[in-house]
């Protein structure tokens, strides 16, 4: 019934100080496709492989606009990630209605770290089941986050996160120094790039399965359609690929830290449970 | 045995009478709940003057608190510094601008404390304002006050006023109450012959509002504050000031 006697309950604690339920949840994010987040100083953007369920069936979306100048890149449970969208769309209309200026993203976040953490500490709700890669552009300049069903927030130089995404992550973190005063351009081939690294050697990025999202000073954050994608894929086509995809499974695990701006201590490792359904994307 | 000669009892009694309404002994018929809101401000100050001149804001307001008519209180000071970059002045009921000073520094205070670089913009709080007086007046219940306010948002001069009713609207020169009558003509004369008035020649604008405001307003007094709002200079709140009173052309010499 239960692969572990203290996972019966999200509020359930284990004698090793951890709350298995939450843990798990975790792990929803690691099923949707990778999608990759990186900013310069002037734009932010997010990138995202789009998976189809079936032959028939369109590429679910990846990338949802929240406001003028924010934009999400989801990976997990789509339908969780469709009630933070409304919820985090509300609080920016909100924030306009009362201020008359675009809400700060911190701001933003803060609420919804809030409204996520609700969930792990009752009885009653279960975590949600997708994380986030928040890309934005406020007075503060452009910014990454990260949200995790734990309710952890990070503030990111780059970051991605989905399945394999590690092999991404690698590719950032070899090219952190170079983002900072890039053109959106070059950022933007970054990102293909970085979520080129996390396909399996057969399979290629192409116009269907890539979405692009981007935001910078004075532009509303704007989705690309497919001919608008294709110039960004010409860019990239016949480089050598690294990764190739033959890093992802062994490194999977490893923390995530160093592209963490407030990186600290390493909390404990997430366990890999069984797949017991898949609904994610 | 059965008397037949002794009268019949009454058919009915302790109750209702036929055909008649009973009244329910423990029911009150008149609900004793109703709400009621202030019809009419109580201790009152008058008008608010404001010039936007080319570098920042002035605003001047007097420091009388009126009881009706009577000059009640003398020092009851109406220009407010909100951050650095927002001045707030308030006419109207003087308790309801003390508990809108309340929220809005409560509100600076808790922007202090989340400490994440966003400070209070003068436009952002010139909206608040505005749907917060709405939201009154939409409850029946309106804040009293007639609201000025001026700062600087992003190297730009602003000035905005909004009113109990939740009717807002920017302008290089606001003066409100008395003011709007007796104060907007001279402004708007002043200015549209000197468009882009100095701060120096904005504040004898203003000072010169001021002292006719003394003159006509039979609810001013001679002492007010001056608040200005310099992109150069920051903010400072100047006072009491008094107006130089002449009243030899009083008496018929």
């Amino acid at each position: 019934m239960f692969r572990n006697q203290y996972d019966s309950d999200v509020t359930v604690w284990s004698p090793q100080g951890r709350l298995h339920q939450v843990e798990y949840a975790m792990e929803a994010v690691n099923l949707g496709s990778a999608t990759v987040g990186l900013k310069s100083k002037t734009h932010a953007v997010v990138i995202a492989l789009k998976r189809a369920t079936s032959e028939l069936s369109a590429y679910q979306k990846k990338i949802i606009s929240i406001d003028d100048h924010i934009g999400i890149s989801i990976s997990g449970l789509t339908a969780d990630a469709r009630i933070l969208s409304r919820f985090m769309r509300n609080e920016c209309l909100n924030y306009k209605y009362s201020f008359d200026t675009y809400i700060p993203l911190n701001r933003l976040i803060s609420v919804l770290g809030n409204k996520m953490q609700l969930c792990t500490q009752r009885y009653d709700r279960r975590p949600f089941g997708v994380g986030l890669l928040v890309a934005g552009y406020d007075e503060n300049g452009a910014h990454i986050y990260q949200t995790c069903p734990s309710a952890n927030y990070y503030d990111c130089k780059a970051m991605s996160i989905g399945a394999r995404s590690q092999s991404a992550r690698t590719y950032l973190e070899k090219h952190l120094d170079e983002l900072t005063s890039t053109s959106l351009e070059e950022l933007i081939k970054h990102g293909l790039r970085a979520l080129r690294d996390t396909l399996p050697p057969e399979v290629d990025l192409n116009t269907k399965n890539v979405s692009i999202g981007y935001v910078g000073k004075g532009e509303n954050f704007k989705i690309l359609d497919e001919n608008e994608t294709a110039p960004y894929l010409a860019l990239i086509e016949g480089e050598e690929r690294r990764g190739g995809g033959s890093g992802g499974a062994a490194t999977e695990a490893q923390p995530a830290d160093p592209l963490r701006e407030d990186a600290g201590d390493e909390g404990p490792q997430d366990p890999v449970p069984a797949v017991a359904m898949d609904t994610t994307d | 045995m059965f008397d037949i000669t002794a009268p019949a009892p009454p058919l009915w009694s302790n109750g209702p009478s036929p055909g008649a309404f009973y009244n329910f002994p423990s029911l009150q018929s008149a609900p004793s709940d109703f709400v009621t809101h202030s019809q009419a401000p109580v201790t009152t100050a008058t008008s608010i003057v404001a010039v936007a001149y080319n570098n920042g804001v002035i605003i001047a307001g007097d420091l009388l608190g009126s009881y009706g008519s009577l000059a009640r209180y003398r020092n009851c000071p109406r220009i407010l510094k909100v951050n650095d970059n927002i001045i707030l002045g308030a006419g109207g009921d003087y308790g309801d601008f003390q508990y809108i000073k309340d929220f809005v520094q409560e509100k600076i205070v808790s922007e202090e404390c989340l400490d994440d670089g966003v400070k209070l913009k003068p436009k952002s709080l010139y909206c608040w304002l505005t749907r917060i007086m709405y939201q009154r007046r939409s409850k029946f219940d309106p804040f009293w006050n007639n609201l000025v306010v001026g700062g600087i948002q992003d190297g730009n001069v602003f000035l905005g006023t909004v009113d109990k009713l939740g009717t807002a609207y920017t302008d290089k020169i606001i003066c409100t109450g008395y003011g709007a009558h007796i104060a907007t003509p001279m402004l708007r004369d002043a200015l549209d012959r000197n468009p882009n008035p100095s701060q120096a020649e904005a504040r004898r604008l203003v000072e010169k509002s001021m002292e006719v405001l003394f003159y006509r307003d039979a609810r001013s007094y001679s002492k007010y504050l001056i608040g200005v709002i310099d992109k150069d200079e920051g903010i400072k709140i100047e006072g009491p000031v008094e107006v130089p009173t002449n009243w030899e052309i009083a008496n018929f010499k």
